[in-house]
């Protein structure tokens, strides 16, 4: 579904700040994949899903998605076909809108009719809506004309990832999506995103700094560190490692140990 | 009684044009958060474009040519700032300034133009009965119409797809980044609806007045922005239903508390520190409000102290 070869970016090049925040990345997922990222600070987890997403492009190397090559497509074009969540939950949403007209954006923009711009929210959109919500169990289905403003992060980020999904995309990126929740909100959030990725099989990249999630989650692990992919563990590999394992694979592969202040073992 | 019929009815047909101008402030300050500072420059062509095409003999194309004309100013505004990156204020000055010549041109190299003697729409419609209650009337119920089908479709528009849109390029830039929402598209639509509304304005104003000036538009930014106001705090900031008829509310009210002045013997030379103030009033009066309240609120604790 994913292929990147070659993926290397530098920024600020020629100046005393230049840092290679992609060195020659490839990776290929195949669909219906759930591949877990973790690495160390700056290690280019978030720029390889820039990347991916079209926020710039990369220096060398193609970026292939579903067999079409979106090396230079423009990111509002490529969004059509993927769903992206961030750490901020009031990253995703339009706080002064309701979250019935957020979902209405969300479901035009990905719908059929690309062209439509005077199509409007109809009541068998309206409905579908409703059930979308209840899915979440939130009790967002009865407020549907309130502004997203009213609501928590954790609701947010859960309606954000409905917003990305109740159209399957082609691909979700979802960049550390729990980290700003409390505990309870983000298994909710984590248990709502394992439903949704498992009923659409919809291929998923996840960046976390939750060990123990990177080896739950999903069913392929990939460690990055100074721009590089250092380790790619999956399949029967993957399924009898442990946290101290993958501690020590890291160590082997990256020359050095994982620091990231933000990392959580347990 | 304060205001004479007569000043109540001028009043209410300025605030119905006014209204206009405040409608596109609306959607380019409130739903894109753009300042766009053509609006004065904008106003004018309106009227230069408008005027001109009536002298032409063309009254019921007025409308829509200046409706046009506005449009292609915010064309350009949009064009300044989304594909060649100048800053919004910016792009807003650079092209009032430039529409200061293009107005002068529009009205052939002449700082004034008179429309005094041609049919226009409004002597048009006025002329449709000779009963006086319709020739003292027409004006306002004509003002009123276009006002009227301005607001229902700019809140239908808001509904649609692409009016969502823009509503979401103005609340959470990230979102629009991350979904399929191209915000150089949004903006440049939304401020050609905007600034065609400002033209339409522009255009009405000429009519009624039968002559216009260069330097009319000067300040009606301020306006528009006091009358924005004005009705926001009174109606809110919920539904889109209930902001265009705040905008429209407060339009009215900002010329209605300049026709008591006008009504005071307040000097004309004071006009424009009038506007100031109420301006400044209407911005303060959110502010105002909560100090009262925070007040109240110690005086009632103050109280219950002294109680325990």
């Amino acid at each position: 579904m994913l292929k990147l070869t070659g993926v290397t970016k530098t920024f600020g090049p020629g100046t005393v700040n230049e840092k290679r925040a992609l060195d020659g990345i490839d990776l290929h997922l195949a669909p219906g994949a759930f591949a877990t990222i973790v690495g160390s600070n700056g290690a280019g987890k978030s720029t390889l899903f820039h990347a991916i997403a079209g926020v710039f492009f990369p220096d060398q190397g193609s970026v292939l998605l579903g067999g079409e090559d979106i090396t230079f497509k423009p990111e509002h074009r490529r969004s059509r076909e993927m769903g992206r969540l961030f750490q901020d939950p009031m990253k995703g949403t339009a706080p002064h809108m309701t979250i019935e007209e957020n979902l209405a954006l969300a479901y035009l923009r990905a719908g059929r009719h690309q062209h439509a711009y005077f199509s409007r929210t109809s009541r068998a959109d309206r409905a579908f809506f409703r059930d979308q919500l209840a899915k979440l169990d939130m009790g967002l289905e009865d407020r549907m004309k309130q502004p997203v403003g009213l609501l928590s992060g954790g609701q947010r980020q859960a309606l954000t990832l409905l917003m990305a999904t109740m159209v399957p995309p082609k691909i979700l990126l979802l960049d550390e999506h729990t980290a700003a929740l409390d505990p309870a909100t983000a298994d909710k959030v984590l248990r709502i995103t394992r439903e949704v990725v498992a009923e659409h099989k919809i291929t998923t990249m996840m960046v976390t700094h939750n060990m123990h999630q990177a080896l739950e989650l999903g069913d392929r692990t990939l460690m990055m560190d100074r721009g590089r992919i250092v380790l790619d563990i999956q399949g029967e590999e993957r399924k009898n490692m442990t946290v101290k394992d993958l501690l020590e694979r890291f160590r082997a592969g990256a020359g050095k140990d994982l620091d990231n202040d933000r990392i959580l073992l347990s | 009684m304060l205001l004479s019929v007569v000043t109540l009815r001028t009043a209410l047909e300025m605030g119905a044009i006014y209204s206009l101008v405040a409608l596109a402030l609306f959607i380019s300050f409130s739903i894109l958060n753009i300042a766009d500072l053509s609006t004065d420059g904008c106003y004018t062509l309106g009227f230069a474009v408008g005027a001109t095409v009536t002298l032409a003999g063309h009254p019921f194309l007025a409308l829509p040519a200046a409706m046009l004309a506005g449009a292609l100013s915010g064309f350009v505004t949009a064009f300044l700032q989304t594909k060649l990156g100048v800053e919004s204020i910016l792009a807003g000055i650079i092209v009032n300034t430039g529409l200061y010549t293009v107005n002068l041109a529009v009205m052939g190299w002449s700082s004034n133009l008179s429309i005094f003697g041609t049919d226009t729409l409004l002597s048009l419609v006025k002329g449709l009965s000779s009963a006086k209650v319709w020739t003292d009337w027409s004006t306002l119920i004509l003002l009123g119409t276009v006002l009227a089908a301005a607001a229902v479709l700019v809140g239908l528009f808001f509904r649609t797809r692409l009016g969502l849109s823009i509503r979401a390029t103005g609340d959470n830039a990230d979102m629009v980044r991350a979904s399929s929402i191209d915000p150089a598209f949004t903006i440049t639509v939304g401020l050609c609806v905007a600034n065609s509304l400002t033209g339409l304005a522009g255009c009405l104003t000429g009519l009624v007045n039968k002559s216009c000036d260069i330097n009319l538009g000067t300040g009606m930014v301020t306006v528009a922005l006091a009358s924005l106001i004005i009705g926001e705090t009174m109606f809110g900031r919920f539904s889109m239903g209930l902001r265009i008829l705040g905008t429209i509310v407060g339009a009215c009210i900002y010329r209605i508390v300049i026709a008591l002045a006008l009504a005071a013997d307040v000097p004309t030379e004071c006009f424009k520190l009038v506007s100031a103030l109420i301006v400044a009033a209407a911005i303060a009066m959110p502010q105002g409000r909560k100090l009262i309240a925070l007040q109240r609120q110690k005086l009632a604790r103050r109280k219950e102290g002294a109680k325990c």
